[in-house]
């Protein structure tokens, strides 16, 4: 009996709640319908982005700037999250931010929806082409070249971070010149990496995941040859016959065979653990990686890491656009603000808080830039490492189902470097698993 | 919500001759409708939010439906290819096996735990109240604790277990780790939830029936065989269909367990049907695939308690003949 009774106390708080609920989502959409341009009326711009893009000083800059606008950020920490929740949103048309960042891996799939983003070229963007590296600015075009869908923040660039006390322990050199030169290429960085293991071993691997490296090595291979990865221009599936992707996958399986990896995954919690409790002494530094080395490294490990040169020459992986989806109520706002964060100033902005490369040419030839020496990372000369290198990339094609193929080849290199499936079969199941990520 | 259909004073008394009629005729209606009134605020939600999602579910299966507007009609051809999909037949085989690995244990374990909690005890009400005590902890807190202790490298299982000279288990790459694993955090979790049930369904068994078998001479083993688990039928058969359910709906656990990635594991080791079925929908945007799989889970889960229902009642009937 008493049970009953509660239960319908229950009932009735429930009715009375739902009741509630529905007045106040009824009024709650009242008010997103009073919205006028008028300069002085308060508005909160938000903006979606992903990792770290070191804006919060920028944002600040905006607001002080124009006061009537207030911008806060949603910040996703993995791009792997981020990604089928933006898309959601685009889709729904509803949802997204007045302003969202869109990685490289993801742009040709936003870009194939062109009517769901504002054209910036309408809010006086044409005359900033100088301003970006041609490729970059390319890259923010529409499929036909009509719409300017997004202008570029930055480049990944690349390079390599390694654990000066680490290197030391195993007797290796712990300069970062003398250690560029120990590795000229992939297989001598496997060499380096067998000296490591049998010096320290134990938990502490060589290489922080299979798939960071594989992806690194990818785009360099790509970026040599054909310019493109599991997809060619057209969206048609070739990683079969694309050798840079072979090239990638089988060198990443001779690091797993060496017994330089940990099979962890990157970004994922025993990954954050592991940097800080040395489980590994090398990981590949695009630019953007030195923000997350160091957001998740913590204090402790400042001084500890050091960016060498990458085996195998230059290369680029990451960097990302900003959009106004045509679903921002105050879409001239949030262009400005996008016009704000990715000029010059706004880049070397976040180039000095999350190290992030520009894609501004004028950024990239600021002393701010050239001459920045990163603390945390044992003053190494970070501005001038990726600078060099920066001017000369060429942008790879990733198709439209880029990160799906991605993630499914990523699990499989995984597997190997755990033990689970064995080297030989590994390739023929990756490509039958990218086939049905990709749904080809 | 509460509507008023009886009629008002002023529309009676403004009733046309011949009211008396037309009055009785009302209260029989009041007789006969209102019940139904009453209960259909239930219905109502039930076919807004329990039927319809169900049917448009299957609607949407029946389509290759993109995140993008284009929907095509395809037949059942989302259903003919899952069935030769290994990565969902993977799935089917990692939700049933953690659903044995976890249920078995745990209900035998609640069946014990109520017999226990039966017994004359000091401080009762605390012991009750305190099986239930993980039930009421978030399922994302167990989790991550859980998950914690299954660290690879530095996890307090391995830990423990190394002292026995087990080499370090890698939790997540080995199936039977893994399952084995989200199987604890599924038990810790429920076990007392239905230990309770249980107890209650233990307690309406009548007191002299036990006198009476004390009388004859049953120790309290065959009291336990002979008597409670017959009697208990019914809700041995709630407590199971309700884990068949629970089981093959496993989601939260097994997710964070993999650090909160879909695809469960390298080689989706512990990935669950409603996981594939989130992959497929939210991750690919395969809404019509993943509409076919969420079916797929639904007809399991009836069948599943169809056999549930037919072997409790042939195992539990037993005592009656």
């Amino acid at each position: 009996m008493r049970v009953n009774m509660r239960r319908g106390r229950v009932g009735a708080l429930a009715i009375v709640l739902s009741a509630a609920l529905a007045a106040a989502t009824a009024c709650s959409g009242d008010d997103g319908k009073s919205d006028s341009n008028s300069a002085n009326e308060k508005i909160t711009l938000t903006v979606d982005d992903f990792g770290t893009f070191g804006y919060q000083d920028l944002y600040k800059q905006f607001m002080a700037q124009h006061p009537n606008i207030k911008v806060t950020e949603r910040n996703v920490p993995k791009l792997d999250d981020y990604t089928p929740r933006l898309q959601q949103w685009i889709a729904a048309g509803a949802g997204a931010g007045d302003v969202v960042a869109i990685e490289e891996g993801i742009m040709v799939k936003f870009k194939a929806q062109p009517d769901k983003f504002v054209d910036l070229k309408q809010y006086g963007a044409s005359s900033l082409q100088g301003n970006f590296l041609p490729w970059k600015w390319q890259g923010g075009m529409s499929p036909d070249g009509s719409k300017l869908i997004g202008l570029g923040t930055d480049v990944g660039s690349m390079a390599l971070c390694y654990r000066r006390d680490l290197f030391k322990k195993a007797g290796l050199p712990d300069d970062r010149d003398a250690v560029t030169k120990l590795w000229p290429t992939w297989d001598d960085f496997i060499k380096v990496g067998q000296q490591y293991t049998s010096k320290v071993g134990g938990k502490s691997k060589f290489i922080d995941s299979p798939e960071t490296y594989y992806n690194t090595i990818l785009m360099q291979e790509a970026g040599k040859g054909s310019n493109q990865t599991y997809f060619d221009q057209s969206n048609k599936f070739v990683m079969e016959s694309n050798p840079a992707v072979k090239a990638a996958f089988d060198e990443t399986v001779k690091m797993s065979q060496a017994g330089l990896a940990n099979g962890v995954q990157f970004l994922s919690d025993p990954w954050s653990q592991g940097l800080k409790k040395d489980a590994f002494a090398t990981a590949p530094c695009p630019a953007w990686m030195l923000g997350l080395i160091k957001q998740f490294g913590g204090d402790e490990q400042q001084g500890k890491w050091d960016v060498a040169g990458v085996p195998g020459g230059g290369g680029n992986w990451g960097g990302s656009w900003l959009a106004v989806p045509t679903q921002s109520k105050h879409p001239k706002e949030a262009a400005e603000l996008v016009k704000f964060l990715t000029s010059a100033q706004g880049q070397i902005g976040a180039f000095k808080a999350a190290n992030n490369l520009p894609s501004s040419l004028q950024a990239l030839n600021d002393p701010a830039v050239k001459a920045f020496n990163n603390p945390y990372f044992n003053n190494a000369p970070v501005g001038q490492i990726y600078g060099s290198t920066a001017t000369s990339l060429k942008p790879v094609y990733l198709g439209a189902d880029n990160q799906d193929v991605r993630t499914a080849v990523e699990a499989d290199l995984r597997a190997i470097a755990q033990g689970k499936l064995s080297p030989g079969s590994g390739w023929s199941k990756a490509v039958s698993d990218a086939k049905k990520a990709s749904g080809s | 919500m509460a509507v008023d259909l009886r009629p008002s004073p002023v529309a009676s008394r403004a009733a046309p001759p011949g009211g008396r009629g037309w009055r009785a005729r009302l209260s029989r209606l009041d007789l006969k409708v209102s019940p139904y009134l009453y209960i259909s605020p239930f219905y109502l939600l039930f076919l807004l939010f329990g039927l319809f999602p169900l049917g448009y579910t299957f609607w949407v299966s029946l389509h290759r439906w993109e995140i993008i507007g284009h929907h095509e009609f395809v037949g059942l051809r989302n259903y003919s290819r899952l069935l030769t999909d290994d990565q969902f037949w993977n799935a089917v085989v990692n939700t049933f096996g953690m659903f044995v690995v976890a249920t078995v244990p745990q209900l035998l374990l609640a069946l014990w735990l109520a017999n226990a909690l039966n017994r004359r005890l000091r401080v009762q009400t605390l012991f009750r109240m305190g099986v239930l005590l993980p039930l009421v902890t978030s399922v994302a807190a167990v989790a991550i604790v859980f998950t914690q202790i299954y660290g690879r490298d530095y996890g307090m299982a391995n830990w423990i277990l190394h002292f026995f000279g087990v080499h370090k288990i890698d939790w997540q790459a080995n199936r039977w780790a893994a399952w084995v694993a989200v199987s604890t955090m599924v038990d810790w979790r429920w076990t007392g939830y239905n230990a309770l049930i249980f107890l209650a369904g233990m307690q309406a068994i009548p007191r002299d029936l036990y006198e009476a078998a004390a009388i004859d001479g049953a120790s309290r083993r065959q009291q336990f065989w002979r008597i409670t688990v017959p009697l208990l039928r019914p809700t041995i058969l709630f407590v199971s269909v309700i884990s068949t359910i629970g089981g093959l709906q496993l989601f939260t656990e097994p997710l964070l367990f993999n650090f909160g990635y879909m695809n469960g594991g390298s080689l989706r080791q512990s990935q669950t049907v409603t996981m594939y079925m989130f992959e497929n929908a939210f991750n690919r945007f395969q809404y019509g695939y993943g509409s076919a799989v969420a079916w797929m889970l639904f007809l399991m889960i009836l069948l599943f308690s169809l056999v549930n229902f037919l072997l409790i009642r042939r195992f539990a009937g037993g005592g009656e003949k």
